[in-house]
């Protein structure tokens, strides 16, 4: 047994977290900055920091994935962190040359009470800001929130530095995707595309954290959000933000920054969320839905219905970010599996209801939780399959219970870079997991007569 | 193209300060070495073990990555709380690849558990204290373990929290469990290698000496710096039991609390990673009399010298005899392994960033597969360890390094036992060189590159310039190298392959390497119509 020393009672604790369900903001500021062309994050602190969100998205998309840090040492750290940044931002555009420095802090950077805009006014005064460059920034101290927070915060950082409004209304819609895959970036800007919507997608990572191997390494890849673009922002008919937590500050950022007023959905993750997202940027956009959405709507749901016998019933455990749970455990509501357990390590208080209202009054649900805690419920009561990222398979393999792998991170599978879990399409890929899990596992378990061959 | 030979290491060193403001190229040329090997082994001097300048994209980690990631991660059953905000403990979780064997399905194993305060601005403004020891007495209530490490993240050290009493208190309350705190906040020191200092600290002082019985056996050996990352440690463990050796204790990898706390028992330490744990070889020699020197179990050349350098230690001929048995025996698969894999990879060249030894380390295994190493350098390494430990007197210690304490060590009254008589030294002399280290660059040719704390800018240099086969670091690296068509080798995780130490290690690593050089999936990169010029002309139907 890998987690020999999980007992089945549960016992409440309220100052030892055991197997995180989360981690900490910079990473998340980090993964939104990469969302914006040529833009170099940059973590404000020990170069550990730094080295450990590098690390984890590249274990995650398998992709290089470059920042900057502002390398701070003892000295720093009691003096305070302005040399070391207004050192790292001449370095970094002398060096790298990127067009934006995303600046992110840390608990270090936090704790000693670095003022960020303080520091990056004396850069600019300074001269260390070469003309038509950018630095940016986010306030992301580790021990508050998690890394959606961080996320959310750097993805306003993006609305604080770039939208403006010149009065001219356009009827563009801004779409804030969500603490999404590549994938699923891409996934929503083809929809928008389809539905003949002209759509401004920030933070978009797709092509810059899912590139090609062409023999060439660049180190700013085409994909991310264009500065032109982030600045016309301001000027947009409507923005809609997907997923309250991570894309909801932003969007009302802009709003209160340049009057582009804003829709708050759930992730289009799944049928009904989907189906909403479309909805909305259907009539905010002033379009028809094609007839080539509505096919692969109906395609999906066609497999759905199709194979309604092997989902009726079966239960789930679903671990993961707030945001993406909520729509899933809707989505897998909606196909007749039940949930029954739905554990995310981000705190907020409206996350036990969100669930309950798409799934059930009666599922056990956990803000601020781990998964020493999940595993424990599992342990109670027992699930047919489960969803989270790649350490869920700790527990997946204890317990001899089917993984779905659906998060961040995700260090041991690959595809979710590429293929998304957004929209239709994704839920056609989503249903092609699940689908998979139950059968195999069916296949796996048959006694020799009852092995079928068509199913 | 030019070829390697053709590049002078001069211009090179010249194009990777290029791009830099003059400062940063100044200190950069410092830490950028053409490598020149003359009398006695003198080599250049390296500037290293120096702070990473902000802004550059350097591979470097920090203090609390060293001391929990790299030293004390790898040991099963001291449980390890991390007092900090969630990223740390989270990042730091099973992460290193760190295989463990526990004996059976009672005895502890807490790797899988990453354990954390989640500290939050309340902790922030009014201090942690209180709820780290209440993190503590909720561990010990569910995993009831003997002992607990407790590993300071960046703020510990800001807001005051004293580990180091908290430790202390909660090992009143609880007197059957040992208790002890690491002060390896991230920002201390310039890299990692802070934290290893911390940790063998810690360990020396609470840890080893506690328990006096020794190991049943033969030849007790402890192993220092060796991690068990893919299974290195017990690739060595087999060699060891095959000749005869007792493995006493593994700093740190497959590791338990008792060996850790009775390592003071054994005849012998050897050393494999000499940055990462030099010191507790150096403290456990003035308090207990222990010697120690320096083994590379990475090579099977290199294996079979460090094992015949064991032999040779102890002087007994049945000892003498078995080890010669096992290189007799070990060697056989290993050749032909050997000799097949270098038949397609002889000629290659090889670039090594990596570490604080294993970019030495792996040009044993380079060489055997007659492939050349062009370029090397350390992540976080000191002088010593690119130059050899004769320059350790001539190291400036500067402020960074000053913060680390260095611990004052005197014999043990009672446990102080000299392991060699007159006559073994004797027999030994001079040239058995105990507490040595030769360093890296004696070990390589001339005119090769030696580049301290490599950045990616001059990655990127390097790579454009040379186009090495293979290009050897770390998982940040790896898909930049890669993005160039060239493939990287992770020397950290071994890309979740391995074990690469010891005689089998050695096999899989020529096999691992010569599939990644002669693999045709590179040739898939270029597309058919990449080659053929744009159609400018109409089709006539048209």
């Amino acid at each position: 047994m890998l987690l020999r020393h999980t007992p089945k009672e549960i016992k409440e604790r309220s100052a030892l977290t055991i197997n995180p369900a989360k981690t900490c903001q910079p990473i998340g500021a980090m993964y939104a900055a990469l969302g914006v062309h040529k833009c170099l994050p940059h973590s404000h602190g020990s170069q550990g920091c730094c080295a450990y969100h590098r690390s984890a998205l590249t274990r995650h998309y398998k992709e290089p994935v470059m920042a900057g840090t502002s390398s701070f040492t003892e000295g720093a750290s009691v003096f305070g962190g302005q040399a070391n940044l207004l050192e790292a931002i001449n370095n970094i555009f002398t060096i790298y040359n990127p067009d934006v420095i995303a600046v992110h802090t840390t608990c270090l950077s936090e704790t000693i009470g670095d003022d960020l805009n303080q520091i990056i006014s004396k850069a600019k005064e300074e001269g260390k800001v070469p003309a038509g460059k950018y630095v940016i920034k986010a306030n992301t101290p580790s021990y508050v929130g998690s890394h959606v927070t961080g996320f959310a915060n750097m993805v306003k950082g993006i609305v604080d530095a770039f939208p403006v409004n010149t009065g001219k209304r356009t009827n563009t819609i801004n779409i804030i995707p969500g603490y999404v895959e590549p994938s699923d970036m891409a996934e929503i800007k083809r929809i928008a595309a389809e539905l003949g919507v002209k759509a401004i997608v920030f933070p978009d990572t797709s092509n810059v954290l899912n590139g090609p191997q062409t023999g060439k390494y660049e180190m700013y890849p085409s994909g991310g959000a264009k500065i032109a673009d982030l600045i016309k922002a301001g000027d947009s008919a409507a923005t809609i933000a997907l997923g309250p937590i991570a894309s909801g500050p932003a969007a009302k950022a802009l709003d209160a920054k340049c009057k582009v007023p804003c829709e708050i959905l759930n992730l289009p993750i799944g049928i009904r969320a989907t189906d909403e997202f479309v909805d909305r940027l259907r009539i905010l956009g002033g379009v028809c839905v094609p007839e080539s959405i509505a096919t692969e709507r109906g395609q999906v749901i066609d497999v759905i219905t199709d194979n309604q016998q092997y989902f009726a019933g079966k239960t789930a455990a679903l671990i993961g970010d707030p945001d993406q749970l909520v729509s899933l455990a809707g989505f897998l509501t909606d196909i007749g599996i039940k949930v029954r357990h739905v554990v995310t390590g981000t705190a907020g208080k409206k996350f036990e209801k969100r669930v309950k209202d798409v799934a059930g009054g009666d599922v056990n649900v956990k803000e601020a939780g781990d998964y020493f805690y999940f595993h424990q419920l599992i342990k109670n009561e027992k699930v047919d399959i489960m969803f989270g990222n790649t350490y869920s398979k700790y527990i997946s393999r204890d317990e001899d219970i089917p993984l779905i792998r659906f998060g961040f991170p995700i260090y041991d599978r690959t595809g979710h870079q590429y293929i998304p879990s957004a929209g239709y399409r994704g839920a056609m890929r989503l249903v092609e997991k699940i689908l998979n899990a139950i059968l195999d596992r069916q296949d796996r378990d048959a006694a020799e007569e009852k092995f079928e061959l068509v199913m | 193209m030019k070829k390697t030979a053709e590049i002078k290491p001069e211009d090179a060193a010249k194009e990777l300060i290029e791009a830099y403001p003059v400062k940063v190229g100044r200190k950069r040329a410092k830490q950028i070495i053409i490598n020149e090997v003359g009398l006695e082994e003198q080599v250049p001097e390296v500037m290293a073990n120096v702070r990473t300048i902000p802004g550059i994209i350097t591979m470097r980690g920090c203090s609390y990555a060293g001391c929990k990631g790299v030293v004390l991660g790898p040991t099963r059953d001291i449980l390890q709380i991390t007092h900090g905000p969630i990223g740390c403990g989270f990042y730091s979780w099973l992460t290193r690849r760190n295989q463990t064997r526990p004996a059976g399905m009672k005895d502890p194993n807490y790797m899988p558990y990453a354990m954390s305060t989640d500290m939050q601005e309340e902790q922030i403004i009014f201090g942690g204290e209180k709820k780290l020891k209440k993190a503590i007495e909720e561990a010990i209530d569910i995993f009831h373990p003997k002992a607990i490490g407790i590993f300071s993240t960046c703020p510990v050290g800001l807001i005051g929290d004293d580990v180091h009493a908290v430790a202390r208190d909660m090992e009143e309350k609880h007197p059957g469990i040992n208790i002890f705190g690491f002060s390896c906040e991230g920002y201390k020191g310039v890299s990692q290698s802070a934290g290893h200092h911390v940790a063998n600290n810690k360990v020396f002082t609470d840890v080893v000496g506690l328990i006096d019985t020794p190991k049943q056996g033969k030849y007790k050996v402890n192993i220092l710096g060796e991690y068990n990352i893919g299974g290195d440690a017990f690739e060595i463990e087999r060699i060891f039991e095959k000749a005869g050796i007792t493995l006493h204790s593994t700093f740190s990898g497959n590791s338990v609390y008792e060996e850790f706390a009775s390592a003071h028992t054994a005849d012998l330490n050897v050393v494999m990673c000499h940055r990462s744990i030099n010191y507790l070889a150096e403290m456990m020699e003035k308090k207990y009399g222990i010697p120690w020197f320096k083994v590379n179990f990475v090579g099977a050349e290199a294996t079979a010298k460090s094992l015949r350098k064991i032999a040779e230690y102890y002087g007994d001929k049945e000892l003498k005899d078995n080890v010669e048995k096992v290189i007799e025996e070990e060697l056989g698969e290993v050749e032909a392994a050997r000799k097949d894999a270098a038949s397609r990879c002889a000629g290659k060249t090889a670039m090594l960033f990596v570490g604080g030894s294993r970019a030495h380390h792996y040009q044993e295994l380079f060489r055997e597969l007659g492939m050349k190493t062009i370029a090397a350098g350390y992540e976080f390494a000191h002088r010593d360890d690119y130059e050899g430990r004769k320059v350790i007197p001539s190291i400036r210690v500067d402020a960074d390094s000053r913060n680390i304490e260095e611990l004052k060590v005197t014999q043990d009254p009672e446990r102080y036992r000299d392991r060699l008589t007159e006559e073994d030294r004797k027999r030994l002399g001079d040239e058995f060189k105990f507490k040595n280290y030769e360093g890296m660059m004696p070990d390589m040719d001339k005119n090769t590159l030696v580049i301290d704390d490599l950045n990616h800018h001059e990655m990127e240099v390097l790579i454009e310039k040379y186009r090495p086969d293979i290009f050897c670091a770390g998982v940040k690296e790896k898909y930049v190298v890669q993005k160039y068509g060239i493939p990287l080798k992770q020397l950290h995780s071994y890309d979740y392959g391995g074990p690469y130490a010891g005689f089998k290690g050695a096999v899989n690593f020529y096999h691992d390497i010569d599939e990644m050089l002669s693999t045709k999936v590179w040739s898939l990169v270029k597309a058919p119509w990449d080659d053929s010029p744009q159609l400018t002309a109409r089709y006539a139907c048209e």
